[in-house]
């Protein structure tokens, strides 16, 4: 009989009921062949595989990652609770070792979802692995904690939330954001002036087959990952680079996912995108679990799968190889990098605008950050959107400084109510969550 | 009248009732080598002065198909199995003539490959060769499309003398699974078969010509003629019948946990509102994970005669059970013995027992009579740990919808019902170290084989609609038809009444007792591009399994009412 070789554990919480509209990709329907394929591969049945129902996260555990605006209630749906709720089940089945791995095969997904939220981007409310993640850090100190996104898309909600967090390590592999929602992930980006070179992204060109998946994973992700040393591997694991999904160009397959599953050995993989419900999602997503598992996998495609079809062209490998170089070039010199981030004054600013396409709503953030050596720095974040919110953010980082702790808590408290309808804190140190309503 | 029959490990109990209630109850000794002859003597007992005429319904609970599969006494069957990619079927090996062939079949029902006739052929010769008669055939998602392995059927029909179909055993999605509970019931068919045909030609030659039913492990019952391409469903029916046994006790609108305390195992289930738990999937027995519908049990090795040992200075309750308690000329001390001396039982050998007791007490440097309170003590908190456990489990069941995840229902017993035994002794302890209202249930001794008697017809249907295609199907109950665009879910819902109206009948259910319920009912729209091009929909239904009506007087009459009884 089939036994496993890594103890592996599984939420599968499709949502049956719940769509962000009827029509919309993120719906209903979306997981139910890879249910389907799941159960009749009886791969619950197989030994070392166990099935855990979800927890539902607490509203603490979304204050603590992001600034929700108004608040948590508006933004989270019953679903949210829940697909945020299964990641963290599976992070506390690991580090509680009653597992070696664990797979989130939950929607809706959250990789899209900045600090913070004005609503929905990119089908993402909340960001289901920093929820996790920021939740296993205080429930058992992780300190050192890498992501890495295989979603089509930029995983451009995760990188914003990290892009000042020196403890985590953020790679992005994606379709060309020339090509592609959201547009970013270009490989300059590479984090604040406290983090610049823990974040990283390898944009792929449309087209892009195993062996470019592969090869990023191979000579890029993994070097990375051995000079980083994660106490914890998290793979947002999209399955949107799958040939046959409808909203992206690449050419990835189900053979080609066990196999980065089997690279990556990430110990907890947390499903993000993937909206070729009948041709992919089924064989992918069964291929996962068994690499995840350590079982072979190898008879696992799909019905049309022909890998001479999908293979790259010699001009799609060369580029990859060029990108490569750029991204390990970056992340060798990453000290000096950061080194001449933090030259220019004591604090660092940026503006942005943020347009959230499942909403319709657009932000424009001014956000401040305090340059330290010591920390990763406190950050005031001033976002107003067309929903007429103009409000005020203020983070303190898990492992603040005395001065960025001070510095935090002077923002908050000299906010005006003149200028702000609320203001918020993150105040990590002490897992504490304050807000001002000045209406 | 009606006679229920119960084959347990080392008695097979048997009663008689009617509807004002229990008519007599007896038990036989169980002769393992010949259990036709402990059935046939335990209905020639319980007959004895009775008109065949007044009796009008027998239904047995027997460890026949069980037996003959743990001991591994089934004839060489085929088994071929049409898998397509996936995990590699040839892991799921049942027997030596397992043979994996092409033809594939999506999750959708699509075939992706054929399969290839002269393969199929070639395999028939060599079953024909091998002198093998039964094979079962099961193809990957043939709960979907059952066209490839009925083509293997037609191919081999004239190599064999029965065939059985993966997609006949169950709706449910569960390819090894389904492996195991066709190999399964092409393996146990001729040994149930020949059994259950000498039981009636036997009876008819009493003049007892009634309808026989076999119980089955989701505590429900079917008719011999229908058990015979199924008999895999009679398999551990004997916890099913103790359990539809308590039903009778157990009140309405309330959880009750029901604890069948045995020799060597104690078997623990969950009633909710008169109906028991099932088990998701199926039974697993002997290494197979089956589809066979079941109650859910959860069975511990500790029993009334569980050997009693030490290690350093602590007690240990079973797992093992060498033979009886020493009061009742057992070799090593039970349960059972510390038992006999904290109550002071009568009519067994109290020297043995306390002697027994004493050998512990000498290791663990306490009194006898302490030492008897200390193993009957930790005796039963295992037991409820481990139901407190099983209740857990339940409540933890993974859903998969948000509306199930928040409004989904939570098991909460407040009350035991204890059968086995002596019932009496474990129940009133059991009530004083725990929080639990706990009862023995009357007439406990014979509990099981008047579950067997009431317990009524039980089946499952599984419906299908892709509005898409324009497809309803039920493979399970060869049901197929055509429908459009505009079928609704609640066509499907009716549509799944109906076969399963039909199809309990067949089984031998009557009208009254049909009480059916929906256990899945999903619609999903099926969106391809931006636009919906039709639904999916996913029907189960269920009668559930619970007792016969016009019998709800037995609980109240547990004392037999006439020509009296005559326990062992």
């Amino acid at each position: 009989m089939l036994q496993a070789k890594n103890k592996t554990g599984l939420v599968f919480f499709p949502a049956f009921d719940w769509a962000i509209d009827p029509t919309h990709p993120e719906r209903e329907e979306r997981l139910l062949y890879t249910q389907d394929q799941v159960f009749e591969e009886g791969i619950l049945d197989i030994d070392g595989i166990k099935e855990f129902k979800p927890d539902l996260v607490t509203m603490n555990d979304v204050n603590r990652v992001h600034f929700c605006i108004p608040d948590g209630w508006k933004v989270m749906t019953e679903s949210h609770f829940i697909s945020a709720g299964g990641a963290k089940t599976i992070g506390m089945a690991v580090l509680e070792k009653e597992i070696e791995r664990g797979f989130a095969l939950v929607r809706p997904p959250g990789h899209h979802a900045n600090r913070v939220v004005h609503g929905a981007r990119g089908f993402c409310n909340v960001n289901i692995e920093a929820i996790m993640i920021e939740f296993l850090r205080v429930a058992y100190g992780v300190a050192r904690v890498a992501i890495v996104d295989t979603d089509c898309h930029h995983g451009d909600g995760t990188q914003d939330i990290y892009w000042h967090d020196p403890d985590t390590l953020f790679i992005s592999i994606h379709q060309d954001g020339r090509t592609l929602y959201p547009g970013s992930g270009f490989t300059k980006e590479l984090g604040g002036p406290n983090a610049a070179g823990t974040t990283l992204n390898i944009p792929l060109p449309p087209n892009t087959s195993e062996e470019g998946f592969l090869y990023a994973i191979k000579n890029i992700v993994l070097p990375v990952l051995e000079d980083f040393k994660p106490d914890l591997i998290v793979n947002s694991a999209g399955q949107d680079n799958h040939y046959s999904d409808p909203i992206t160009n690449m050419n990835f397959s189900a053979k080609g996912y066990a196999d980065l599953t089997t690279l990556l050995k990430a110990d907890i993989a947390v499903l993000e995108g993937g909206y070729s419900i009948e041709g992919a999602l089924p064989y992918v997503n069964a291929g996962i679990i068994l690499a995840m598992a350590g079982l072979d996998y190898s008879k696992i495609r799909e019905p049309d799968y022909d890998p001479d079809r999908i293979r790259q062209s010699s001009q799609v490998t060369a580029q990859i190889e060029d990108t490569g170089a750029e991204v390990l070039a970056y992340w060798k010199n990453r000290d000096e990098i950061k080194a001449k981030m933090q030259q220019y004054g004591e604090f660092n600013e940026r503006t942005r605008r943020i347009f959230y396409d499942t909403d319709g709503i657009s932000e424009i953030q001014k956000e401040r950050i305090r340059v330290c050596r010591d920390c990763g720095g406190a950050l005031r974040i001033d976002t107003s959107a067309d929903t007429g919110f103009h409000v005020l953010a203020v983070h303190v980082p898990i492992k603040a400084c005395k001065k960025c702790r001070e510095t935090g808590y002077q923002w908050y408290d000299e906010a005006s109510p003149d200028s702000f309808q609320r203001v918020y804190l993150q105040d990590r140190p002490d897992d504490n969550y304050l807000e001002k309503d000045f209406k | 009248m009606i006679i229920g029959l119960d084959v347990g490990g080392t008695h097979t109990d048997v009663v008689l009732l009617d509807k004002q209630g229990l008519i007599r109850g007896i038990k036989v000794h169980t002769d393992a080598s010949d259990l036709f002859s402990t059935v046939l003597l335990g209905l020639e007992k319980i007959t004895q002065n009775v008109d065949p005429d007044l009796i009008k319904r027998v239904v047995l609970s027997t460890t026949l198909t069980t037996n003959s599969i743990v001991q591994g006494k089934t004839p060489e069957v085929g088994m071929i199995v049409s898998s397509g990619p996936g995990i590699d079927p040839d892991l799921y090996k049942t027997n030596p003539h397992y043979f994996t062939v092409s033809g594939s079949i999506d999750h959708q029902g699509r075939t992706i490959e054929p399969i290839d006739h002269n393969e199929i052929r070639e395999i028939g010769k060599q079953l024909k060769a091998d002198g093998i008669k039964l094979a079962g055939v099961v193809g990957k998602f043939s709960a979907r499309n059952p066209s490839h392995e009925m083509e293997i059927n037609q191919i081999l029909a004239d190599d064999l003398d029965h065939i059985f179909l993966g997609h006949r055993v169950s709706g449910n999605l569960n390819f090894p699974r389904r492996i195991a509970t066709t190999f399964l019931n092409a393996s146990v068919y001729p040994t149930h078969k020949n059994f259950f045909q000498a039981v009636k030609q036997s009876l008819d030659k009493k003049g007892l010509k009634v309808p026989i039913h076999i119980l089955k492990a989701d505590g429900g019952t079917m008719s011999f003629a229908s058990s015979i391409d199924f008999p895999g469903q009679t398999i551990l029916s004997g916890p099913a019948a103790s359990v539809m046994g308590a039903i009778a006790f157990a009140p309405p609108d309330e959880d009750v946990i029901v604890m069948d305390i045995g020799g060597t195992t104690t078997d623990i289930a969950v009633l909710i509102n008169q109906a028991p738990l099932l088990d998701p999937l199926g039974i697993e027995l002997g290494g197979y994970k089956t589809l066979i519908r079941s109650l859910k049990t959860r069975s511990i090795a500790i029993g009334g005669d569980s050997r009693v040992q030490t290690s350093n200075g602590d007690l240990k309750i079973g797992p093992e059970r060498l033979d009886f308690a020493m009061a009742y000329g057992g070799k090593s001390p039970t349960p059972t013995d510390a038992l006999v001396v904290i109550e002071n039982i009568q009519n067994c050998d109290m020297n043995r027992a306390r002697a027994g007791i004493e050998s512990i007490a000498m290791e663990t440097g306490t009194s006898i009579e302490e030492t008897a309170l200390n193993i009957f003590d930790q005796t039963c908190q295992n037991i409820l740990s481990e139901a407190r456990n099983m209740i857990t489990e339940v409540n933890s069941k993974p859903v998969y919808t948000v509306h199930e995840l928040q409004e989904g229902y939570r098991v909460n017993p407040k009350k035991i019902l204890v059968l086995g035994g002596p019932a009496p002794y474990f129940a009133r302890y059991l009530e004083k170290i725990s929080e639990f209202d706990v009862r023995a249930i009357p007439g406990w001794k014979v509990a099981n084989a008047i579950g067997a008697a009431l317990a009524r017809t039980t089946c499952e249907v599984t419906l299908f609609a892709d509005t898409s295609r324009g497809i309803l199907m039920a493979p399970e109950e060869k049901f197929e038809e055509s429908i459009t665009k505009e079928f609704l879910r609640e066509d499907a819902v009716n549509k799944a009444y109906d076969l399963l109206k039909q199809k309990a009948i067949e089984k031998g259910a009557s009208t009254e007792d049909l009480e059916m319920e929906l256990l899945e009912d999903l619609q999903f729209n099926m969106v391809r591009g931006f636009s919906t091009i039709g639904k999916n929909i996913r029907i189960k239904a269920q009668v559930k399994p619970g007792l016969i009506h016009r019998y709800e007087s037995v609980a109240q009459n547990m004392s037999p009412h006439s020509s009296g009884s005559d326990e062992g």
